[in-house]
């Protein structure tokens, strides 16, 4: 055995990169409660008021510092220090803490408008680089475009779609460069290489040789960007510092190389526990020492920055980078993967205050240890910045080594990929089906002309009949769209590092998503149970609805509603998978909006539900704000029947309460929380994010934003410090369904 | 008898996430019709028998719609609660619907000013009643009549069955300011629910003006106006008050 490995139990991990084979053989679970954690050492306290420090810089001017001359790569800067004296754990992006890198491979003009809303201006010399000799992701992508994609990314009902920018939502095993070091996986892919060294070439076998050079080649780089640290990563991580280092120096190579929306951590707690306890069994480590590297590490994640423009912004305010991090769950023999170190994470929201990053995860199971629920339960009373997702619902699905990319795509752990697509906005798909394919704002013709519904009140049978025609046209274009988009991130902006973190033959996912899914399960309703009169312009097109009588509405469990809901969501589902696509990806799709429910409720003009021209959509899976009638529970309960299996990339659900509903002491409150969790998951909920806030404090935070750094709430998939928010986000989450009734 | 399932209630509201009214989860029944009057309710919207947005459920309607709950129930130790409104103005439904859901193993909670008193019809319900959420306005006749507009007999008839008959009770007060907080009073009510066997717990509960609106609405005349909320303090101090007489106190 290498000596770096000794001490830990043999097995396949030896012999292949088998990271799950060396987690099970070795891990502790710990069902035991919280009182073993340790507060942060000074070191820790001095670093984190240096950044806290930043921090306020940065929010006064939108961005610390930028680059604006050398676009990224794994090399590209030299080695950063916030205080280097007692960084445990270091890396920086660039070469100053905060100070934002270019990457201009996803797209030129996304950097320098960028660059231009921070009166900043793109280098001469790389501008001309990049329009002479090098193309873009972004301009393959346009090169291709049909007319039709165009007008239906510019309507809005196809929106979010990651063509001038990085995908994101590919998460690298970066635990392999601890367990191995850097020349055994470089020997690894040599030999995946020598593999495909036949003659008959085609295009798939041309495309994976030179996607495995590529990944060889970053691997070099990554060596040589640890050893500007002082570092020889070329071997395995030898103690608990080492391995947390060499964890995240996988990480940032990737943070480099990538600005994609979501650049997630993947699964590394019960990994880097078993490097501890090593170190605390032998006497080198204390459990002091230990919580302080833990704390460093994630003072690190929260720190991940990316340039982005103002659209963007718009769209996803707050700089979420979707550092996701999985905590918990079962393994597939029923012992819990909780460990120690799942404790010193989450234990990070109290000896660094609340954060919206690393967007903390905890996969829950009914099984999990009652002292580990009830910890989580209170760590989200207190700070609301913890996200939950049904393990036993995933596991039988993706194994017990998957991670959460972004919000809440599973995969697993370098094994597995999507082709990250965004959302159709099915609200307006419902729109197009009354007005015959034209766009209910602009009047343009964005679908084929289909026939328009021209009767005064609408009829449940016909619209859900050419509804039907519209989602087919939709799913088609859509997933063409997908297959430009993908085709060009992999020719000209190949996430080559974080694919030399994978196995050579994985599984990719299409990765489609819903938006406005409330929306549309309400206008169904309203059609079938009140009377919806259609008002029209002077042009013809459908532009307002007038509701005669009451209809159920989403999310108060009603059987029938429920399974139009869950009906609508099959039925794209399986439009989607009647297509060809790129790479043989097999497609998937979300409900999920994150912050965008705004933005795409903006663009959308009255539905027949009541929604207003422009009026925000309900986050993710949310029921529509103030509909819900019956409480929190059934709203839950409502969510819990959308069926995963249809939508096997996650099903996103935004739950806020006020302490005082949750119970009148801090005890009944953890209960009645664990309570809740267990009662959704066991239902077969897929995903809940737990606010647990009064208004009062929103408010104040809104007038007061300096007295609120950190205040962190949970939005659709990911957390976002409020003060960071736009005016109208703000509005929109506290015009949202507070469960409040006492 | 018709079939119980068939009976009839007058129901103000549901709500699905009842933390309050009873351990852990709770499908919350409010119904409709309340025969006291106090000054500081905060659903006087419950109090006429007849309102109009009232909806009314059977018992076969209601159960299915509560069992479909019952994994929360089960992981939070919850139930049932019926509160209102006063849900022993209509016993016939209460009786009945707690009989279903005692068939199906849940747990019930019947939050009550104990003014219904006691006969056959009270004595149905609490056959099938594992919890009395109790609301004591005051253990002074006087006080109790100026909270209510009636006599206090009832309520302690009311309170000496439960305690007689052995069935759980969660004793709970309104702190009012002014009104309910005379130092001599407080110590008499708790020296009487000391008398009683079956109080598992007491629960003080701060006067809020969250159920004003709901007056002026209703154009009803709101004596509490200008009453003040108690400090967290204050309540925190009559708690301690009652936890000096051995009870658990929230």
């Amino acid at each position: 055995m290498r000596q770096e490995w000794t001490g830990f139990k043999s097995g396949n991990w030896e012999a292949e990169v088998d990271i799950r084979d060396f987690i099970q053989t070795n891990y502790t679970p710990y069902a035991g409660d919280e009182t073993f954690l340790e507060g942060p050492t000074d070191s820790t306290k001095e670093l984190w008021q240096n950044i806290l420090g930043l921090y306020k810089i940065e929010n006064r001017q939108g961005v610390l510092d930028v680059e604006t001359k050398i676009p990224s790569t794994i090399t590209a800067y030299g080695p950063g220090y916030i205080n280097k004296d007692i960084e445990q754990i270091v890396g920086l992006q660039t070469d100053k803490p905060l100070k934002r890198a270019i990457m201009p491979f996803g797209g030129l003009n996304v950097v320098k408008s960028a660059l231009e809303s921070y009166g900043r201006e793109l280098d001469k010399d790389t501008e001309q680089v990049f329009r002479q000799y090098r193309k873009t992701h972004n301009d393959g992508v346009f090169d291709v475009y049909t007319q039709e994609m165009l007008r239906a990314r510019r309507s809005g009902i196809i929106t979010g779609l990651p063509d001038a920018y990085g995908r994101g939502r590919i998460i690298g095993d970066y635990r392999r460069v601890a367990l191995y070091g850097t020349d055994k996986l470089i020997e690894a892919k040599q030999q995946d290489k020598q593999g495909l060294d036949f003659s008959g070439m085609n295009e798939s076998t041309i495309r994976l040789r030179e996607n495995i050079s590529e990944n060889i080649r970053s691997l070099k780089e990554l060596t040589q960007m640890a050893a500007g640290y002082g570092f020889d990563i070329s071997r395995p991580a030898a103690t608990a510092k080492e391995a947390i280092q060499w964890t995240y120096f996988g990480f940032l190579a990737a943070i480099k190389q990538q600005d994609g929306a979501a650049m997630s951590l993947g699964r590394v707690s019960t990994f880097l526990d078993i490097y501890i306890e090593r170190d605390l069994r032998s006497g080198v480590l204390s459990e002091a020492r230990a919580q302080e590297l833990i704390d460093h590490f994630v003072m690190k994640l929260r720190m991940v920055r990316f340039l982005r423009t103002q659209e963007y912004n718009n769209l996803f305010s707050g700089d979420p980078t979707w550092v996701t991090e999985v905590i918990g769950g079962m393994s597939e023999d029923g012992r819990t993967l909780v460990t120690k170190t799942s404790y010193r994470v989450l234990h990070t929201l109290y000896n660094l205050g609340p954060a919206p990053e690393p967007n903390l995860t905890v996969l829950w199971s009914v099984n999990l240890p009652q002292n580990f629920k009830d910890y989580c339960a209170k760590a989200s009373i207190d700070t609301s910045s913890i996200q939950y997702e049904n393990d036993d619902l995933m596991r039988g699905f993706w194994g017990d080594d998957y991670g959460i990319a972004c919000c809440v795509s599973a995969m697993r752990l370098g094994k597995q990929m999507q082709f990250f697509g965004a959302r159709a906005n099915l609200a307006k798909a419902l729109l197009y089906t009354i007005n015959g394919g034209r766009d209910e704002k602009s009047g343009e013709q964005v679908g084929p002309e289909f026939a328009p519904i021209t009767t005064e009140y609408l009829d449940y049978d016909e619209v859900t009949r050419k509804f039907d025609q519209v989602m087919e046209w939709l799913a088609g274009l859509y997933i063409s769209t997908l297959n430009v988009i993908h085709y060009m991130h992999d020719k000209y902006n190949f996430e080559s590092l974080q694919l030399a973190l994978h196995d050579k033959d994985i599984l990719r996912t299409q990765a489609t998503g819903i938006a406005g899914l409330s929306v549309v399960v309400d206008s169904l309703s309203a059609i079938k149970h009140a009377r919806v009169r259609v008002v029209r312009n002077e042009s013809g097109l459908a532009v307002g609805y007038d509701i005669e009588g009451d209809y159920p509405a989403f999310g108060n469990n009603d059987n029938e509603i429920n399974k139009i809901a869950s009906d609508l969501v099959k039925n794209f589902m399986t439009r989607l998978k009647k297509h060809a696509t790129y790479r043989d990806a097999v497609p998937t799709t979300s409900i999920l909006t994150i912050t965008s429910n705004v933005v795409y409720g903006k663009k959308t003009g009255a539905t027949p539900d009541g929604r207003k021209d422009g009026e925000p959509f309900a986050p993710g899976a949310n029921p529509m704000h103030g509909r819900d009638k019956k409480g929190a529970i059934a709203s839950l309960a409502s969510v819990s029947k959308l069926p995963y299996n249809y939508a096997l990339d996650g099903i996103s659900y935004t739950f806020s309460i006020i302490p005082s509903a949750l119970g009148r002491t801090p005890e009944v409150r953890v209960s009645n929380l664990v309570g809740i969790m267990d009662g959704y998951f066991g239902d077969n909920g897929h995903h809940i994010n737990v606010n647990v806030f009064d208004r009062e404090t929103l408010l104040d935070a809104m007038e007061k934003p300096e007295l609120y750094p950190q205040l962190t709430i949970r939005v659709s998939g990911y957390a976002v410090n409020f003060v960071k928010l736009t005016k109208e986000q703000q509005l929109d989450v506290l015009h949202r369904t507070f469960h409040e009734r006492v | 008898m018709e079939n119980s399932y068939d009976v009839t209630g007058k129901i103000h509201s549901l709500e699905t996430c009842g933390t309050v009214d009873g351990p852990g989860i709770r499908y919350v029944v409010f119904t409709q019709g309340c025969p006291i009057r106090c000054v500081y309710c905060h659903n006087p919207d419950t109090w006429d028998a007849n309102g109009k947005n009232a909806l009314t459920k059977s018992v076969g309607e209601l159960l299915p719609d509560i069992l479909k709950y019952k994994s929360y129930f089960k992981a939070s130790g919850g139930g049932v609660t019926l509160t209102g409104g006063e849900p022993l103005m209509q016993k016939e439904f209460a009786a009945a619907l707690f009989k279903a859901c005692k068939g199906e193993g849940l747990h019930t909670a019947l939050d009550t000013s104990g003014y219904a008193g006691i006969d056959d019809g009270t004595r149905r319900v609490l056959e099938h009643t594992d919890l009395v959420l109790l609301d004591i306005k005051s253990i002074n006749p006087a006080t109790f009549k100026n909270v209510t507009g009636f006599p206090i007999d009832r309520t302690l008839e009311f309170a000496k069955h439960l305690s007689d008959a052995g069935i759980m009770a969660w004793a709970r007060f309104v702190l009012v300011p002014g009104l309910t907080d005379d130092e001599d009073e407080l110590h008499a009510l708790a020296q009487y629910l000391t008398t009683l066997r079956n109080i598992d717990k007491v629960g003080i509960l701060a006067f809020h003006q969250l159920g004003a609106y709901k007056w002026q609405d209703l154009g009803l005349d709101y004596k509490l106006a200008d009453t003040p909320t108690p400090s967290a303090q204050e309540t925190e101090r009559v708690r301690d008050l009652f936890r000096g007489y051995g009870f658990e106190v929230r």
